[in-house]
C-alpha cells in the first residue's frame, strides 16, 4: 500500500518535472533565437546599407534622412565602379599578393609548428620563447624597420614587397603548435610503426587533423592581404602595384575632390564579393570539423 | 623469423636533475625467441611490459643491451624500417580515417619491390577485417565504434601487411568474454598458419597459459621465468611468480623446517628431504590439498562450494597468508560438515620459498 503511493507520488512529480523542463526548453529556445536574430541583424545591417548605398544615386544618398531603400535603382553604379578605377588591376594584384603569401605562409607555419611541436632539437624550447617573445614587440616597430629593410634592398613596387615582410606569423606557429601538441603521440608511433616518414605523417595524419585551424589561418591570412592597407600604401606608388584599398581610397573623387559615394560602394561590393564567396565556400568545412577520438585514454 | 634480446635495458632519466629518481622499466633482459612461436608476456602493471614491445617495434631506443631479428642486429634500426606490426594498448587509430583506411594505411606505406597494386590492397584489408569480424564496418569512423570494435580494427591494421614479427599489447582487453575467447582463438590460429612469431602481452594468466608456447614473467622490469605455461606453473622459481599464476591463487602460509619436516603452525605437514632447518614461506595450489582424515593438516571449515565436477573447500587457519585457504578437491571426496577439515597434502604442489629472498627451496 505505501510502496504504491510512492510508486503514484514519483509518477506525479516525474510529469510536473517534465512539463516544467518542456516549457524551459521552450523559453530558452525562443531567447536564444531572438538573442541569435538580433546579433545577425546587427552583422548583416552594414552590408545591406552597402548593397542599398551602390544602387542608389548620389542626390539620394545625400538625402539628410536615409531612404532603406532606393527609389530608383542605379546598377549604373556598378560599370562606373570598373570603369573609373583600374579594378581588373587592383584585383589582379591583390589576388596574386593574397594566394601565394597565403601558400607560403601556410607552408611556413605547418613546417615551424611541425618542428616546434614534434621534433626534439636543441635549444627548443628557448627558441620558442624568443619567437613568443617577438608577438610583443608593436606591429608599428616593425613597419618603420621593415620599410628600412624593404628600402635597402631596392624592393618597392614589386610583388615581393607585398608578401615577403609578412609572411612568417609567430601567432599562428603558436596556435597550429598547441594544435599538433594535442594529437596524441600514440598516433605518431602507430603511424611510424605503420611505417611512415615524418613527413608523410604529417600530411597524412597532422594535417587533416588540424585542419580547422588551418582553414582558420587560411581565412585570417587572406583576409590580412585583402583588407591591408597600410603597408601597400607605404611601398607602392605605382598605379599598377597597388592593391585594392588603396586603389579604392582615390578612385571616385571628382576633379573638386567630392567623392562619389554611391559608386565607391558599388566598388566596395565587387570587392567584397569574392571574399563572401570564399567564406561561403570554405564554411562547410569549418562547420564539419573533424572527429577528435579513436584513442581510447 | 627469431627474436634475440641480449642485455636489453631500458632506463627512462629523471626529470629532476636534483632528485635522482631514474625508472628502470626493463633491466637486462636476454631471452632468444624462437621462431614462429608464440611469446605471452605477463606481469603486473607498470613492470615493463609496453616498453619491452616498443623497444622491439623501435619506438623506443634501448639504453643497453641489442635487438636481433634473426641474424640482423636492428638495434639501430628505426621503426618504419622494421616493419613489425603493432596492436597499441590504447588502439591509436587514426581518427580522421575511416576503418579500411586505417587497415589500408601500413598498406599504402610499403615501397619499392613491396609495392602492392591498388585491388590488392583492398582484398588484403578485406581479409584482414573478415578475420576479426569487422568487414561489415568498413566505412565508420573510429568514433563511431564501441571499444571492442576499435581494438579489432587495430589487431586488422596489425595484420594486414603479414609483419615477420607481431607484437600485441593487450589486444583483447576490452572485449566480452565470448569474444576475447573467439579473437585468441583467431589470433593463435593466424600465428600458427602464417608462422608469424609474436609477443602477446597481457595482464590476464589465464589467457597467456592458455595460448602461449612460452611465457615470460616479469616484475618490476626484471624477467622472473621463462618457460612453456605447464612447466612454469608446476615449477615457479620464486614466490612471485607462483602467486602470480593460477586461479584460484596459491595458498600461502607462514611454515619452518625442522629435521627434513615441513611445519605449519605446529603440525608436521609434509616430509622434505634435503632442506636444513630454516622458516619458509609456503605456497600450496589449490589442487595440492586431499581431504583426508588420516592427515595432519587442520584447518577451520568455512564454507563448501559445489562447482559441479569440483568441490571447493574454504577454509582459515592462522598460519596462512591469505585471509582464507581455497582448496579444490574432487566432488567423490565426502566431506563432513563440521568445524575442522583436515588435510593431507600432494607434495608436487607444495613449494618452499626462501624467507630472506622469497626464492625456491627444492626438496
Ligand atoms: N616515457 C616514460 N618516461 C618515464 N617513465 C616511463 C615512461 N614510459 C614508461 N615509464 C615507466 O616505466 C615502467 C614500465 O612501464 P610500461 O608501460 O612498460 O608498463 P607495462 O608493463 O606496460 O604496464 P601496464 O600493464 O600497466 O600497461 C613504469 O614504471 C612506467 O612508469
Ligand atoms: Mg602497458
Amino acid at each position: 500500500m505505501a510502496d504504491n503511493m510512492n510508486v503514484t507520488l514519483q509518477e506525479k512529480d516525474l510529469k510536473k518535472v517534465g512539463v516544467a523542463q518542456r516549457i524551459s526548453g521552450v523559453f530558452a529556445k525562443i531567447l536564444c533565437y531572438a538573442f541569435l536574430f538580433l546579433i545577425a541583424i546587427i552583422v548583416l545591417f552594414p552590408f545591406y546599407w552597402m548593397i542599398i548605398s551602390s544602387l542608389k544615386t548620389l542626390a539620394e544618398y545625400k538625402l539628410p534622412v536615409p531612404t532603406l531603400f532606393p527609389k530608383e535603382i542605379v546598377w549604373h553604379n556598378y560599370v562606373e565602379a570598373f570603369d573609373a578605377a583600374n579594378l581588373g588591376t587592383l584585383f589582379k594584384n591583390t589576388v596574386i599578393v593574397g594566394i601565394v603569401s597565403t601558400i607560403l605562409s601556410l607552408i611556413i607555419t605547418v613546417l615551424s609548428a611541425f618542428a616546434f611541436a614534434r621534433l626534439e632539437f636543441k635549444g627548443k624550447n628557448a627558441l620558442f620563447a624568443a619567437l613568443l617573445a617577438t608577438m610583443m614587440i608593436p606591429g608599428e616597430l616593425f613597419t618603420i624597420t621593415n620599410y628600412q629593410t624593404v628600402s635597402m634592398f631596392n624592393w618597392k613596387d614589386t610583388y615581393t614587397v607585398l608578401i615577403v615582410p609578412f609572411l612568417v606569423s609567430v601567432f599562428y606557429i603558436y596556435l597550429l603548435r598547441q594544435n599538433f601538441l594535442q594529437i596524441p603521440n600514440e598516433l605518431y608511433l602507430a603511424a611510424k610503426v605503420d611505417g611512415t616518414s615524418d613527413i608523410k605523417y604529417l600530411w597524412k595524419v597532422m594535417i587533416p587533423l588540424a585542419l580547422p585551424t588551418l582553414i582558420s589561418i587560411t581565412i585570417l591570412k587572406m583576409m590580412g592581404a585583402w583588407n591591408s592597407y597600410m603597408w601597400p600604401k607605404l611601398v607602392t606608388s605605382n598605379p599598377n602595384m597597388e592593391l585594392i584599398t588603396n586603389g579604392l581610397r582615390n578612385a571616385y573623387s571628382d576633379v573638386s575632390g567630392e567623392t562619389n559615394f554611391p559608386v565607391q560602394m558599388a566598388a566596395v561590393a565587387i570587392v567584397s564579393a569574392p571574399l563572401f564567396l570564399v567564406f561561403l565556400f570554405l564554411r562547410k568545412y569549418i562547420m564539419k570539423g573533424v572527429s577528435r577520438s579513436g584513442i581510447k585514454g | 623469423m627469431k627474436i634475440v634480446l641480449q642485455n636489453l635495458t631500458k632506463i627512462f632519466p629523471s626529470r629532476n636533475k636534483k632528485v635522482k629518481d631514474e625508472v628502470v622499466a626493463v633491466s637486462d633482459f636476454t631471452f632468444e625467441i624462437p621462431d614462429g612461436k608464440l611469446i605471452g608476456l605477463l606481469g603486473p602493471s607498470g613492470c615493463g611490459k609496453s616498453t619491452t614491445l616498443y623497444m622491439i617495434s623501435g619506438l623506443q631506443k634501448p639504453s643497453g643491451g641489442k635487438i636481433f631479428f634473426g641474424d640482423d642486429d636492428v638495434t639501430g634500426l628505426s621503426a618504419e624500417n622494421r616493419g613489425v606490426g603493432l596492436v597499441f594498448q590504447n588502439y591509436a587509430l587514426y581518427p580522421h580515417m575511416t576503418v579500411k583506411q586505417n587497415i589500408l594505411f601500413p598498406l599504402q606505406n610499403l615501397k619499392g619491390k613491396d609495392k602492392l597494386p591498388k585491388d590488392v590492397m583492398i582484398e588484403r584489408a578485406y581479409t584482414a577485417a573478415k578475420l576479426v569480424q569487422i568487414d561489415n564496418l568498413m566505412d565508420r569512423k573510429p568514433s563511431e565504434l564501441s571499444g571492442g570494435q576499435q581494438q579489432r580494427v587495430a589487431i586488422a591494421r596489425a595484420l594486414v601487411k603479414m609483419p615477420k614479427v607481431l607484437l600485441l599489447d593487450e589486444p583483447l582487453s576490452n572485449l566480452d568474454a565470448r569474444l576475447r575467447l573467439q579473437t585468441r582463438e583467431e589470433i593463435r590460429r593466424i600465428q600458427k598458419e602464417t608462422g608469424i612469431t609474436t609477443i602477446f602481452v597481457t595482464h590476464d594468466q589465464e589467457e597467456a597459459m592458455s595460448i602461449s608456447d612460452l611465457i615470460v614473467v616479469m616484475k618490476l622490469g626484471v624477467v622472473q621465468q621463462i618457460g612453456a605455461p605447464q612447466d612454469v606453473y608446476d615449477d615457479p622459481t620464486n614466490l612471485f611468480v607462483a602467486k602470480f599464476l593460477g586461479t584460484p591463487p596459491i595458498n600461502v602460509f607462514d611454515g619452518r623446517v625442522e629435521g627434513e619436516k615441513l611445519y605449519i603452525g605446529d603440525a608436521a605437514v609434509l616430509d622434505v628431504p634435503g632442506v636444513s632447518d630454516q622458516p619458509v614461506t609456503v605456497g600450496i595450489r589449490p589442487e595440492g590439498f586431499n581431504i583426508d582424515p588420516n592427515g595432519t593438516f587442520v584447518c577451520n571449515l568455512q564454507n563448501v562450494e559445489i562447482m559441479g565436477r569440483d568441490v571447493s573447500v574454504v577454509s582459515t587457519n592462522e598460519a596462512s597468508l591469505n585471509p582464507v585457504i581455497r582448496s579444490i578437491v574432487n566432488s567423490d571426496n565426502k566431506i563432513e560438515m563440521g568445524e575442522t577439515v583436515t588435510f593431507s597434502l600432494k607434495s608436487h604442489k607444495v613449494f618452499l620459498f626462501s624467507k630472506e629472498d622469497e626464492s625456491r627451496i627444492y626438496f
